[in-house]
């Protein structure tokens, strides 16, 4: 492998009924950074059908090209039509780099990918930068977040990583920004096809997506039951925000899975998070650390999440949460009297 | 029906903690588990079995002490177990892992391969669809559900907003969510039986079809440059006080940061 022959940022641009998913946009933001310390462009690459109308956002979020793969084969997301194709785009442009959101299809797509042309691929990365000699440095949590470990790939290319949706930052969007955009013909993706689409089971959620959200307000194993969590909602309601839960909530029950924050959950980065109840198992604070300003409330003043906290307070979450809430709306009625 | 079902034994991150004056990981003490995506996996491999009939092997790639984990497979019901070990596999990493797997993989008949999505040590998610790859084998990740039909397999394939209903032919390689169900005890009888003598088969370097550039960390395209604890952000305030003051206090300091 001639690893001069490989230059490039490439970005995988994970999209869903037509729609792009924010991680892709985020990786974008962080390929212009790595490709700006190797001296060279981001091209993302979209596969899909009927998915060209799309290049225009991917320039303006700083793009600097498009690779387009579109082919009815592409519609609906299964491995092995996507393997393909983007097989395909790696060994005909060459990239250094390619990046993929670590979603329920880039965990999918990259592995196979990375198998097929014999590449290294670094999971679930919360830090990209490059090197002094060059090569990407991929930092991970790893040990369920007890330790972080940066690994390299040296002699192989392209270096391929998936990063968290919500780790790395965006750029704000350039109105009427453009960018050249390439159509890559992949033959006979259809005969690829090896598997069938029976039903689709779209999940109805009401609620605001956790990551979406800037207020936060976390329950954990301390709640002591599902229907403690209504307190939680309204303090949520007074602050604008939505309810989140500490993996032991999920697991009790008490909450979907699609709200808990950390490890094995969603990573999330609010104004404000407040965790009651919850004691920060490490996999709870790597999904959580980042937020700007965080609350806890826990009756154990041991609780390692007092150690992350902004400000905390020793008690039991049942008995302060509703007053706070009430304090809450107390300044806030001042507030909208004055 | 033959079913290959791959686990890993890995320690109990949940229990791992930091040495809070070195800031390096407290080994010692913490128990080895089967990952419990892969036991997941065991189990519905076993349910399979009851339901239909089939012959299911669990097969781990680790040193000599993960056979504690295959005995335990054995015991909730597994029908062979198979550990490859050799000293020339340490130091892979997913790709060399699943090139491994693959390999020892073809020395058997398989219709059916289960792995677990991810283990709790790695939280990779690559292994799984690696092997496939290496086999040249259709696979499905995230199964929340699986039957079979015929010569196919039905499985609900979890996204996040949504879920498919997808159908493949056999032979065919998932990976299992611990959502898939609720993994059975071992059985005394099957623990009787599980700690006999000559019960685990041995896979060596030897006893593989596989290039030397594919194993170990020779084979490895990637390589851990150097790991470190996290820096620990400085300690906020944290005060003790009766309900009510603590909620005046909380929202007195959300208006000092103008949240309020």
């Amino acid at each position: 492998m001639n690893i001069q022959e490989y230059q490039g940022v490439f970005v995988f641009i994970e999209q869903l009924d037509g729609k792009i998913l924010g991680v892709g946009y985020e990786l974008i933001g962080k390929g212009r950074e790595l490709a700006k310390a190797r001296d060279t462009q981001v091209t993302a690459v979209v596969l899909g059908h009927n998915v060209g109308a799309l290049s225009k956002k991917l320039a303006q979020y700083g793009a600097d090209r498009v690779v387009l793969v579109d082919d009815p084969a592409l519609e609906i997301y299964m491995t092995e039509p996507y393997a393909k194709a983007l097989s395909e785009v790696v060994q005909a442009y060459k990239p250094e780099i390619v990046l993929y959101g670590a979603t329920a299809i880039g965990r999918d797509l990259a592995p196979r990918v990375s198998a097929r042309v014999h590449t290294g691929l670094t999971a679930d990365c919360t830090g990209l930068e490059i090197g002094e000699d060059g090569n990407m440095l991929m930092t991970r949590p790893a040990f369920g977040g007890n330790i972080m470990a940066t690994i390299l790939c040296q002699n192989h290319r392209p270096q391929m990583a998936t990063v968290r949706p919500g780790v790395m930052q965006r750029i704000s969007a350039v109105e009427g920004a453009d960018c050249p955009v390439e159509e890559c013909k992949v033959p006979n993706l259809a005969d690829s096809v090896n598997v069938e689409i029976l039903d689709i089971i779209k999940k109805v959620g009401e609620r605001l997506d956790i990551m979406d959200a800037k207020v936060l307000v976390s329950g954990g194993r301390g709640m002591g039951c599902a229907e403690n969590f209504a307190m939680l909602e309204e303090l949520a309601d007074a602050l604008g925000g939505t309810v989140s839960s500490s993996r032991a909530a999920v697991d009790s029950g008490w909450q979907p899975k699609d709200r808990q924050v950390g490890q094995t959950g969603k990573t999330v980065r609010p104004n404000l998070y407040i965790a009651c109840g919850i004691s920060g198992a490490i996999q709870h604070l790597a999904g959580m650390e980042e937020s700007d300003l965080i609350i806890a409330i826990n009756k154990d003043e041991s609780a390692p999440i007092f150690e992350t906290a902004d400000f905390g307070v020793v008690g039991d979450a049942c008995k302060i949460v509703p007053l706070f809430t009430e304090a809450v709306k107390r300044v806030q009625m001042m507030k909208s009297n004055a | 029906m033959n079913i290959i079902v791959c686990i890993k034994q890995v320690p109990d991150t949940t229990e791992v903690r930091l040495d809070p004056v070195t800031g390096t990981l407290i080994r010692q003490g913490v128990p080895s588990i089967i990952n419990p995506d892969d036991k997941a996996g065991l189990e519905a491999a076993l349910r399979l079995k009851d339901q239909y009939g089939a012959h299911v092997t669990v097969l781990t790639m680790g040193p000599p002490q993960a056979d504690i984990a295959l005995r335990e497979a054995l015991a909730m019901g597994a029908d062979e177990a198979v550990l490859i070990t050799d000293r020339a596999f340490g130091g892979a990493d997913t790709w060399a892992t699943s090139s491994t797997l693959a390999s020892a993989i073809q020395k058997f008949d398989y219709d059916l391969i289960i792995t677990g999505r991810q283990a709790i040590d790695g939280d990779t998610a690559q292994v799984g669809p690696q092997i496939a790859e290496h086999l040249g084998i259709v696979n499905i990740s995230y199964a929340e559900e699986l039957e079979l039909e015929g010569g196919t397999i039905k499985v609900k394939r979890q996204y996040e907003d949504r879920s498919h209903s997808i159908r493949a032919k056999l032979p065919c390689l998932i990976t299992a969510l611990s959502e898939l169900n609720e993994p059975r005890y071992m059985t005394p009888g099957g623990i009787f039986d599980a700690c006999r003598e000559g019960e685990i088969k041995l896979l060596s370097r030897a006893d593989l079809q596989i290039d030397d550039e594919n194993i170990g960390l020779k084979g490895s395209p990637t390589r851990v440059y150097r790991s470190f604890t996290k820096a620990v952000k400085g300690k906020g305030s944290v005060v003790t006080l009766n309900a009510q003051e603590s909620a005046d206090w909380l929202v007195e300091k959300l208006q000092e940061k103008f949240i309020l």
